[in-house]
């Protein structure tokens, strides 16, 4: 299903940490539900206000009850800056849901799972742990963060174990998450952070023979696999993180 | 809604209205195929091909500016034949049932390139061929024709010869004299002009200290370049008898007008399309509120009006 651009609301903004923040708007177009992984480009000044390009932010939770999606972000640059001040009621840009996503309904229901996290990577995470447990399955969660964790809470009814680490010992075990994992004890590794990590993971998952997902991020123009910006090597050619991805086997962008 | 009529003729072809989706930022039409009311989209420009596939530039590839992107892609694409095998066919079950005019954006490395590249889409169903010798981001690729009219006339004189669709030459801003470019190509026997593609720039990364692209130069488009691109355009139209196509910077009615009102048979939207994929859309609605309000029934009353 090709993505769609519409203009919404946003319905909320709350302050996780002080550069993390979780928006949601409202998403009403019946024809076109978001599912883990996918993103959206969000906008919300004009052309000539702010920056040209809109900004890529994966899907945090899509409540389709409520007709609601939210974001889970960080403030890195002006983009995220200017969304991070809106307020409820005020008009957002969406365009999406875009991407491949990762795909919870194809995932047999008695594998072992494994999440992985890094720092803001984590956000898609938790719509995933949601369409798994929909679906019988309960992940483990591993966690990484520089200095402090966020959004950990709404992990722990969805995942059997979650751990966290952090560069600086803060909280939880002090080193990389990768350290915490064990891939041999996994069916399936599905990981969304910066990617010297989620090569980290991918090659312990090599190592263990476990199937590995990367959840890939790059700059994009147009979100929708029309101005080849965000192109990536993969193992099968070049292809484009915001369509054909961003959800890519781990093999195919790390791989030898 | 206003009902004025922004049908546009151009070599031929009776377009839904004089806007294009520009080359390299439209993919090959399908991806925004569903957002743009066809009705209201003349034509697509699809992503530059080059007669092989090639993956293009490494390293950044997009740099934002005040109201503008730089770009360094490099004509990533999967080639002639594989465009006409598998993007043409899924354009033409899209765009052709509402009358979306086709045009295959066609680059290469050599004048023989060119020609063979050519010679694949002239036997496709594409409906015209826009000839790439303005891509500033590969270094042995267009943009060699792109500056010396006499090297731009040498290819648009081989790719005619070899090619029996109607030939649109879009030029580089780069081009030393654009008059004399024009003229050039004209000469060559292209059948239309599109100008221009993107500016030559530059940006430094200061942490890295070091060029943001790999090329040194990536070319600058979006609303930043607009008033220069319509000035090229005005040049354009008063050096030659051929239709011209303008773009540069088009991002409302008016934008989109102004290059009318200088004479362009046409235009093409480009980086307006990352900031909202809709804005063709908008650009035609605000292009018929403008005529009405003014009492102009066809762009034919104001084409060019501009230049007395």
């Amino acid at each position: 299903m090709p993505a769609v651009c519409c203009d919404s609301v946003v319905l909320d903004q709350i302050a996780l940490t002080e550069s993390v923040r979780l928006l949601s708007a409202s998403w009403n177009d019946p024809e076109h539900l978001p599912h883990a992984g996918q993103f959206f480009m969000l906008r919300c000044w004009g052309m000539g206000e702010g920056p040209f390009l809109s900004r890529p932010i994966s899907l945090h939770y899509w409540d389709p009850g409520k007709k609601m999606v939210e974001f889970l972000y960080e403030i890195k640059g002006e983009g995220t800056r200017r969304l991070a001040q809106l307020e409820a009621g005020d008009a957002i840009q969406l365009t999406g849901p875009s991407g491949n996503g990762f795909d919870a309904q194809a995932i047999p229901q008695r594998a072992r799972l494994a999440l992985v996290g890094g720092g803001i990577g984590t956000a898609p995470l938790y719509q995933l742990a949601r369409e798994l447990n929909a679906r019988g399955i309960r992940p483990d969660g591993y966690f990484g963060f520089r200095d402090e964790p966020f959004a950990m809470e709404s992990f722990r009814g969805l995942c059997g174990v979650v751990r966290v680490a952090t560069d600086s010992g803060r909280f939880g075990f002090h080193g990389l998450v990768t350290e915490m994992l064990e891939p041999e004890n996994y069916d399936l590794i599905l990981t969304c952070g910066p990617v010297p990590m989620m090569r980290g993971v991918y090659s312990k998952c090599a190592a263990a023979g476990v199937r590995c997902l990367v959840s890939m991020e790059n700059k994009m123009a147009c979100g929708i696999g029309a101005c080849l910006g965000c192109t990536c090597h993969t193992k099968e050619g070049p292809r484009s993180v915001c369509k054909n991805g961003p959800v890519f086997e781990g093999s195919e962008v790390f791989g030898e | 809604m206003s009902e004025q009529n922004l049908k546009t003729s151009l070599l031929g072809f009776s377009l839904n209205s004089p806007l294009m989706g520009a080359s390299g930022t439209f993919g090959y039409g399908v991806e925004y195929a569903h957002m743009v009311e066809l009705p209201k989209l003349g034509a697509v420009c699809g992503k530059g091909l080059t007669l092989h596939g090639q993956y293009g530039n490494e390293g950044e590839r997009l740099w934002e500016t005040p109201s503008g992107l730089m770009n360094s892609i490099g004509l990533q694409n999967p080639g002639v034949e594989h465009f006409i095998q598998v993007e043409l066919p899924e354009m033409e079950a899209q765009l052709r049932p509402a009358g979306v005019a086709i045009i295959a954006n066609l680059g290469g490395h050599s004048e023989e390139e060119y020609e063979e590249g050519a010679a694949l889409l002239s036997a496709s169903s594409v409906d015209m061929i826009e000839l790439n010798i303005s891509c500033p981001n590969v270094k042995q690729g267009g943009m060699v024709y792109g500056v010396k009219a006499e090297a731009a006339a040498q290819v648009v004189r081989r790719v005619r010869a070899a090619c029996t669709k109607p030939l649109m030459v879009k030029l580089s801003p780069q081009a030393e004299d654009i008059p004399a470019m024009c003229r050039a190509v004209e000469k060559a026997g292209a059948d239309a002009i599109s100008l221009t593609n993107t500016f030559q720039g530059c940006a430094i990364d200061l942490e890295k200290r070091r060029p943001v692209f790999n090329n040194i130069f990536a070319g600058l488009s979006g609303p930043a370049i607009r008033p220069l691109a319509l000035r090229m355009v005005w040049q354009a139209v008063g050096a030659v008898n051929i239709p011209v196509v303008g773009l540069g910077g088009i991002a409302t009615g008016r934008d989109a007008l102004e290059f009318i009102m200088a004479g362009a048979q046409a235009v093409q939207v480009g980086a307006a399309n990352f900031v909202d994929p809709r804005v063709i859309n908008r650009i035609y609605d605000e292009m018929a509120d403008w005529m009405q309000a003014n009492g102009v029934k066809s762009l034919d009353e104001i084409r060019g009006c501009a230049r007395g």
